[in-house]
């Protein structure tokens, strides 16, 4: 199964906002251009522990190949990248910063984020700081919080479907390679 | 119901579910490959673990069930015993109602004391006695929506509350209900189990069963789903996969290590009958209440067991959870004096019906009859039959796709050559 249509289907399982919260940060179209558009990510908390989540996110997307930055203080390379210690070390264009840190630090990782001039906040699953993302939203990024970005990956590429888990997509159109 | 799960591959377009009858998948190169071992990407290994066509079943049931998602599994039988095996450690508890389909209680009673797991049953309809059957050692409740096979209603919200105010699980068997009729997570159950052998499959074609996961229970705290796997290689699996942490466990390590896996074919079989399952229903439990208020002013009949009945104990969880109809499957009992009697009678109305096929299933689009005590819950000692409601005399019927005139003929005929 490739990427299905999709962009119709609401998307509404496994996520704390409320209805309206989910219209602004979980919108299947911004997601899917995310997905469609960004090239390099930075995870902001990528652990070097290769049994973490972060590390489990990281490796899929450079697989999938996207280019992947890691920012961690504590590590000087992870996955075969050079880590940074903050946003503001990377040099050249970042697309979409990918955050795995506390909800309390979101709002500084979002002002590196503006001050960048990233393309893109997102906040992991189970990360909710609305103050952070109103913040990168205002200053014209595109924000998406509650969501796991491999797991959105998978759900627009057929490999959440091929988990067993529920995407939410139904269509009767034929997929496109 | 007919979408869900399902998109028209891209190279060939086919309309229908295509079967996947392979049992391992060619990787991409030897990163890919060590990468799917370590369930860092996503896809396929081998059947044991995953395939494309149970993964259409698997999604439909959870689209259908308004799940995180879904595991299909060898069987009903085996949904259970892959949820327990997830679950429990040696050591733990479940409760469970009383009201149960036999083998679930044999599963649960003598199974899973092979594994130092115990059970307690608790009469369904006591909100006091599920309360006062939880100790600390409890990790789940367990109940069917409709009991098999006296039609006992569970109050799924009541007690998942109390569930859930305990921090454990409540599993739900939606078996005799499908999510045509009722949609226990939307009631607050954490986790369902199906026999897909039933109604889901519908033609009785294929033995399969489902677990499905809610994807709302914080598994933090919940020591087999958050604590580092030892099965795999210290892995937490609700801290990497949040909401599919149960499901992932299940499927890499349960289902992995049972080995109870669904086929292919079987997979594709059962996503037939999904295709028609509401129209089923409505139509088999039309019918089911037709059945039930006949036999009900039948001379020969001496009490009737349907929830869709007003003198059903339970005919107001019905009309809560059940409100499309209380499905098709009912059990009533003939006059008799006796014990023996009852038995006799039993078994001489069962050998006068002509259209009715007497097997040990239900959930067939042909209409079935069969005597539970001396069959499908004759390994559960007196007590336990009692407490299941499981009398002597007790007849059940699994109401199928027949014209109900052509059923009532013959019930009618049979009830009379007594």
């Amino acid at each position: 199964m490739g990427p299905g249509p999709g962009a119709s289907c609401a998307i509404t399982l496994n996520s704390a906002l409320s209805p309206a919260g989910q219209a602004l940060y979980q919108d299947p179209r911004v997601i899917q251009a995310l997905l469609r558009d960004s090239r390099t990510i930075a995870i902001v908390g990528l652990s070097s522990d290769p049994q973490r989540a972060s590390w489990f996110v990281a490796s899929y997307l450079k697989k999938e190949g996207y280019r992947v930055i890691p920012v961690n203080p504590k590590a000087e390379r992870i996955l075969g990248e050079i880590c940074y210690p903050d946003l503001a070390s990377i040099p050249g264009q970042v697309d979409l910063v990918d955050v795995f840190r506390p909800a309390s630090e979101c709002l500084d990782v979002a002002r590196q984020a503006v001050a960048i001039k990233a393309k893109a906040l997102w906040l992991q699953l189970r990360l909710v700081n609305i103050e952070a993302a109103e913040f990168a939203a205002r200053a014209g990024l595109k924000v998406v919080v509650d969501r796991c970005v491999k797991m959105e990956h998978g759900r627009y590429h057929g490999g959440l479907h091929w988990a067993g888990m529920n995407t939410e997509i139904i269509s009767a159109r034929k997929a496109r390679l | 119901m007919v979408h869900a799960g399902h998109v028209p591959d891209a190279v060939t377009g086919a309309r229908a579910v295509p079967i996947y009858q392979t049992t391992s998948f060619v990787f991409d190169d030897a990163e890919q490959a060590a990468q799917l071992f370590e369930l860092k990407q996503y896809g396929n290994i081998y059947t044991r673990i995953s395939n494309p066509t149970t993964a259409v079943l698997e999604e439909r049931m959870a689209s259908l069930e308004g799940a995180t998602g879904a595991l299909a599994t060898a069987s009903g039988m085996a949904a259970q015993l892959v949820t327990f095996l997830t679950l429990l450690s040696p050591g733990d508890e479940i409760v469970a109602s009383s009201q149960l389909y036999g083998g679930s209680i044999t599963q649960l009673v003598h199974t899973l004391k092979k594994f130092s797991i115990g059970a307690r049953f608790v009469e369904p309809s006591s909100i006091d006695a599920w309360e006062a059957a939880i100790t600390p050692k409890t990790k789940a409740l367990y109940g069917e929506t409709i009991g098999n096979p006296r039609g006992a209603i569970l109050d799924i919200g009541r007690i998942a509350s109390l569930a859930s105010s305990r921090g454990i699980p409540l599993i739900v068997d939606n078996t005799m209900a499908t999510p045509a009729l009722c949609r226990p997570i939307e009631h607050g159950a954490t986790l369902i189990v199906h026999s897909a052998t039933k109604f889901i499959g519908g033609h009785g074609t294929a033995i399969g069963g489902v677990l499905l996961d809610s994807g709302k229970f914080d598994f933090s705290r919940y020591p087999t789903i958050a604590a580092p796997s030892p099965a795999y290689h210290d892995l937490r699996f609700f801290d990497t996969f949040g909401h599919y942490g149960f499901l992932m466990k299940a499927r890499a390590e349960t289902l992995r290590d049972t080995g109870a896996c669904l086929s292919p074919f079987n997979a594709f079989l059962l996503i037939q009958g999904l295709e028609t399952l509401s129209l089923r229903m409505e139509r088999q439990s039309a019918s089911a209440l037709r059945v039930a208020r006949f036999l009900e002013g039948h001379k020969a009949v001496a009490w009737v067991a349907y929830a869709g009945l007003p003198s059903h104990p339970d005919k107001a969880l019905a009309a809560k959870y059940l409100p499309k109809g209380a499905g098709a499957v009912l059990s009533f009992g003939l006059k008799a004096g006796t014990a023996a009697e009852g038995r006799a009678a039993g078994r001489r109305f069962i050998e006068a019906l002509e259209l009715f096929s007497h097997l040990a299933n239900i959930g067939d689009v042909r209409s079935l009859v069969i005597h539970p005590a001396s069959t499908t819950h004759q390994q559960l000692s007196d007590e336990e039959l009692s407490k299941g409601g499981v009398t002597p005399e007790l007849i059940r019927l699994s109401i199928g796709l027949e014209n109900v005139e052509d059923l009532l003929w013959d019930l009618d005929r049979a009830l009379l050559a007594q």
